[in-house]
This record gives C-alpha cells, structure tokens and sequence, in this order.
C-alpha cells in the first residue's frame, strides 16, 4: 500500500506528462512546443526522485531542462520569427502520423498488460528492498574497470563531448 | 492502492507514441528534434523503471540513463549547428528544401 501523497505525486505528475507530450508535437507554434517540451522533461525528473534516483533526476534537470532546452530556444529564435506559426499539416500526413502512433500505442499497451514480468510489487516495497543509492556508490561506479564498473564508457562520453564541442563549433562557424 | 510498475510504464508509451506522430507529422527540423527528445526521454523513463521495480538492488539502468542522457545532450548540439548552417544556406529549416548536400 503506498501512500496517499505517492499516489497524489504520481497522477498529476503522469497527467502532466501525457498531455504535455501530446501538445508538444501538435503545437503549431514551434517556441510553445519548446516550452511543453521542457514541462514533460521537468515531469520526468520528478519521477526519477519518486522513484529515489536523486542523482539522475538532478542530472536530468541540469542537463535537459537546462542546457538541452536553452539550445532548442536559441536555435528556435536563430531561425524563425517569434509568433510564427508553421503550415497546417496535410491531411494524408497527419492520418498517416496518426495511424501508425495510435498503431504502436496499441500494441505496445497489449504487450504490456499481458507481460507477466510485471509482478506485483508496488513503489514502496521497490525503495525498501533496494539500498539507497548515495554519491558514494555513483563515484565508485564511475571511477573503476571491474565489475559493474565504468570508467572506459566514462572516458568515452568524455572523449565524445570534446568532439562535439569541435564539431559544433566547425560546422556552424561562419565562413 | 498500489503503484505496481505499469502505472509508470503507461505514460512511457504515450510520450513515445506522441513522439513518433511527430516525427511522422511535422516539417520543421527542430520539431522532429523535439519528437526525438520526446521519445529518448520515454526510453529512458523505461530504464529507470525496470531497474527500480526488477532490480532493485543494482543501479545499471540508472547508469545507462545517464550515459543517454550525455550522448543525448552531444547529438542535440550537433544537430542544432547542422541546423543553423543548414538555415544558413538554404533560408528555412524546412525539411523539404534540403534536397542536395554540398557536392
């Protein structure tokens, strides 16, 4: 049985992130897609604290909802007007859009509901069985090469920034 | 009343449903990015789920989520450059008007 607050948190937190998602791609206005986009990533990082991953939902906050969004919102205000509004879709487009979204919806629901890897173990007894995950234990697993340990793919996405701090700075720089 | 691990999957496959209308839908470059950021964040949702209701003694998924988080951060900024240069030269971001690379 959880309680009553966990399940409060849940409903407007999954609320928010159904409908926000939806009216990010249908927005005509490509900024307020931006800003829906930023609702659902925010609603997303409170889900991570619910499920007790403090560290990721901080990670998502500053990485996504910080520094992903603001890019979006330059590059929206680099190439377009603020106000403008794109063409209304085509009608095939959008039956076709909508067929195959409501297709996969389908089926991966199906698929989930007739799993029966979902057991039964609800949100509470998850966070009790499981031991709380400090900053300890994400630096051990971050700065180590045996078992459950990731210092090389560390290093990679180290090594892959700096390429894409090259790279972002070769391809828009101005000729 | 319990919040088993389907409560959290069900959103998962909305947001990754409403990505894929979009990817499918719109025209505008930055619009499919978004679509795509939508439906990572989905995948990623879905990471952290199993490994908090399956494995919750381990933190892989977690780790995992971080690593597309990062990679995630790198490929948006990559494409929004090709998108300013591609504004650059061609005056839209429509994706319709990019029919030829530079040779």
């Amino acid at each position: 049985m959880d309680s009553v607050a966990n399940i409060i948190l849940y409903f407007v937190v999954a609320i928010c992130m159904t409908v926000f998602s939806v009216m990010a791609v249908t927005s005509r206005r490509i900024l307020r897609a931006a800003t829906y986009l930023l609702f659902v990533l925010i609603s997303t990082s409170v889900i991570y604290f619910q499920l007790g991953y403090e560290f990721l939902g901080a990670v998502q906050i500053a990485v996504y909802a910080g520094g992903i969004m603001v890019l979006f919102v330059f590059a929206i205000l680099l190439t377009r007007k603020p106000g403008d509004m794109s063409a209304p879709l085509e009608s095939h487009r959008r039956a076709l859009g909508i067929s195959i979204s409501v297709a996969g919806c389908v089926l991966l629901l199906l698929a989930l509901f007739y799993m029966p890897l979902l057991n039964g173990v609800s949100l509470i007894e998850a966070i009790n069985s499981g031991n709380r995950i400090t900053m300890h234990d994400i630096g051990v697993a971050f700065t180590g090469t045996s078992r459950f340990q990731y210092l090389l793919p560390f290093e990679a996405v180290s090594v892959l920034l700096l390429a894409c701090i090259i790279g972002g700075v070769v391809v828009a720089r101005k000729r | 009343m319990d919040l088993s691990m389907l409560w959290y999957l069900v959103p998962s496959v909305i947001m990754f449903a409403a990505g894929v209308y979009g990817f499918v839908t719109r025209k505008n470059m930055i619009a499919l990015l978004i679509s795509l950021e939508l439906m990572l964040n989905s995948a990623d949702l879905n990471f952290v789920v199993f490994n908090r209701f399956l494995f919750p003694g381990s933190m892989e998924g977690m780790v995992f989520t971080l690593f597309a988080i990062a990679i995630a951060a790198a490929e948006t900024a990559i494409a929004i450059a090709i998108i300013v240069n591609i504004y650059r030269a061609v005056g839209n971001t429509d994706i319709n008007s990019v029919k030829k690379m530079k040779y």
